[in-house]
C-alpha cells in the first residue's frame, strides 16, 4: 500500500533520513521506534508529504506521490494524521472540529457529516462531548477527538506521531484502546511510538531506526524476544 | 449664563449651523466606515501573501511590493498622503470624500497588514499542519482555521488601529471635505466663538471611541466562548 524508496531529507545539513526504505501492506500495524532525533517522525511525516523528501520516492497505492506535480490535497484526504499535541481547532466546537473538512471539501452536506461525526464520537465515547469546546477537554478525551476527525475523512490509512507523548499517565490508556479497536476493523496504521507494550500487542511488525536508518525490522515477538542489532538491545534495555 | 445660551443659539442655531455639523458627522462616519472596509481587505491580502512568502521561500516579489507599501503608507504622514492622491493621483475624482476614503483604506492597509501579519504568526504551527493534514487547501486552512484564530487574538491591537483611523479623519478637511473637525473650524470662523463649535465636536469623536470600545468588549466576548474552561 505505501512503498518508501532510498527516502532522504536533511535539515539546514544535519541528515535525518539516510536512504530510508520501507513497505507498509494493506491491513498492516507497523509500529516505528526509536531514540528521539532518530528520523522516525520524520518518516511519517514524509509519508503524507507534510515534509518534502529530498531524495528518493514514496508510492501510495501504485500512485508515485513524491512526483513534482501530484495533488498532495488528494492523498491526504486519504490518509489520516495524528499528532502528538491533538492540534484540534480551538475555535470550533467538537462537532465543527469534525465536521469542517468534509464539509467545506464538500464530500458530505452539513446533516451527513453531523450524522457520521456522532457515529464515530458514539464509538470512542465521546458522543455527549459534541457541542463542546476543545478546552473544556482532558487530553485522552482531545487525541479521541482528533483520530475521530481524521477518521471522519474515511481514510484508507491513519498514521500516528506519538499519540500518547503528550497525555498524563491515567489517560494513555483510553487513547490506546481507541487505536486497539481501530486496529481491528483492519484500518491500516503506521504508528510512531515509545508505548512498547501496545506495540508487541498490536503491531504486525515493528520497526527500530536510529541516526535515520531502520536497523532492524521484525514482528513484535522477534523483535522484543530476541533483537539482533545491538542498539536496538541497548535501546529495548533502556525502555523495557 | 445669559453669554452660554447666546453662544450656544449662535453656534448651532443661527443660519442653521447644525445643519453642518450633522453634514460633518455623516461625512466623518462616511469615511471612517469604508475605509476601515477598505483598510482590513488590503491588510489581511497583505499579510497573508506576507506570510506565504516568508514559509514557503515563493512570491519574493509579491512580498518586496508588500513591504515597499507598508513602509511607504506607514512613513509618510496621513494628511500628506491624501493631499498627493488628491492633487496629484486621483485628479479625476473631484469629491474629496471620494479620494479621503480611498486615501484613509490604503493608509490603514498598510497598518492592519502588520496586526494581522503579528496574528497569523501567533498561531501554532499545528494548526495549519492538521488543517493540511485533513486535505483542506493552502486557501481553506488559511480561511477556515488560522484567520478565525488570528483576527481574534488580534482584536484589541485592531480596534486601537479603527479607533486611531476614526480620529485621523480629521484631516481630511485639507482636501475641501466638510467633515465634523472642518464644520467645527467653519462655524468658529463664521461666529468667532470657538466655544461650542470645538468642545461639542470633541465630545462627539469622544462618544464615537466609548462607542467602538464597547463593540470591542462585545466581540471579544463573543469569541471568548471557546476559552471557557
Amino acid at each position: 500500500m505505501i512503498d518508501v524508496r532510498k527516502l532522504s531529507k536533511s535539515f539546514n545539513g544535519v541528515t535525518v533520513l539516510d536512504s530510508v526504505s520501507a513497505h507498509v501492506g494493506a491491513r498492516e500495524k507497523i509500529v516505528v521506534v526509536g531514540p528521539s532525533g532518530s528520523g522516525k517522525s520524520t518518516l511519517l511525516r514524509c509519508l503524507n508529504l507534510l515534509e518534502t523528501p529530498d531524495g528518493g520516492e514514496i508510492y501510495f497505492e501504485g500512485e508515485l506521490i513524491t512526483a513534482r506535480r501530484y495533488d498532495v490535497n488528494m492523498l491526504r484526504r486519504r490518509m489520516g494524521m495524528v499528532f502528538q499535541h491533538f492540534n484540534l481547532f480551538p475555535h470550533l466546537t467538537v462537532m465543527g472540529n469534525i465536521t469542517l473538512a468534509p464539509r467545506k471539501l464538500g464530500l458530505m452536506d452539513t446533516a451527513a457529516a453531523e450524522k457520521k461525526a456522532m457515529e464515530l464520537l458514539d464509538q470512542v465515547g465521546l458522543a455527549d462531548k459534541a457541542q463542546e469546546y476543545p478546552n473544556m477537554l482532558s487530553g485522552g478525551q482531545k487525541q479521541r477527538i482528533a483520530i475521530v476527525r481524521s477518521l471522519a475523512m474515511n481514510p484508507r490509512v491513519m498514521l500516528f506521531d506519538e499519540p500518547t507523548s503528550a497525555l498524563d499517565p491515567e489517560m494513555v490508556g483510553e487513547v490506546l484502546s481507541v487505536m486497539k479497536a481501530l486496529a481491528e476493523q483492519g484500518m491500516t496504521m503506521v504508528i510512531v511510538t515509545h508505548e512498547m507494550g501496545f506495540a508487541r500487542e498490536v503491531a504486525t511488525r515493528v520497526l527500530f531506526m536510529d541516526e535515520g536508518r531502520i536497523l532492524e525490522e521484525a514482528p513484535p515477538g522477534a523483535f522484543f524476544d530476541s533483537p539482533e542489532n545491538p542498539r536496538l538491545r541497548d535501546f529495548l534495555s533502556k525502555v523495557l | 449664563m445669559a453669554f452660554l445660551v447666546e453662544g450656544f443659539r449662535r453656534s448651532f442655531i443661527e443660519n442653521d449651523f447644525y445643519k453642518i455639523f450633522i453634514d460633518g458627522f455623516v461625512a466623518t462616519l462616511t469615511i471612517a466606515m469604508f475605509a476601515v472596509v477598505i483598510g482590513v481587505a488590503i491588510g489581511i491580502v497583505l499579510a497573508v501573501v506576507k506570510v506565504y512568502s516568508y514559509r514557503t521561500g515563493k512570491l519574493k516579489i509579491a512580498r518586496f511590493f508588500v513591504e515597499m507599501y507598508v513602509t511607504v503608507f506607514r512613513g509618510t504622514p496621513v494628511v500628506v498622503q491624501l493631499m498627493i492622491l488628491y492633487y496629484l493621483v486621483l485628479v479625476n475624482i473631484k469629491s474629496g470624500l471620494t479620494v479621503a476614503v480611498i486615501g484613509f483604506g490604503l493608509n490603514s492597509g498598510a497598518y492592519v497588514a502588520e496586526i494581522v501579519r503579528a496574528g497569523i504568526m501567533s498561531i501554532d504551527k499545528g494548526q495549519s499542519e492538521a488543517g493540511r493534514s485533513l486535505g483542506l487547501t493552502e486557501i481553506m486552512t488559511m480561511r477556515h482555521v488560522i484567520m478565525p484564530q488570528a483576527i481574534k487574538n488580534t482584536l484589541p491591537a485592531l480596534f486601537n488601529e479603527f479607533i486611531t483611523l476614526l480620529k485621523e479623519t480629521s484631516v481630511a478637511g485639507y482636501i475641501t471635505v466638510i467633515d465634523l473637525t472642518k464644520a467645527a473650524d467653519l462655524v468658529r470662523s463664521r461666529t468667532m466663538q470657538p466655544f461650542f463649535p470645538l468642545l461639542s465636536v470633541a465630545l462627539i469623536y469622544l462618544i464615537l471611541v466609548v462607542g467602538l470600545t464597547a463593540l470591542q468588549g462585545a466581540m471579544e466576548r463573543k469569541l471568548q466562548k471557546s476559552d471557557r474552561r
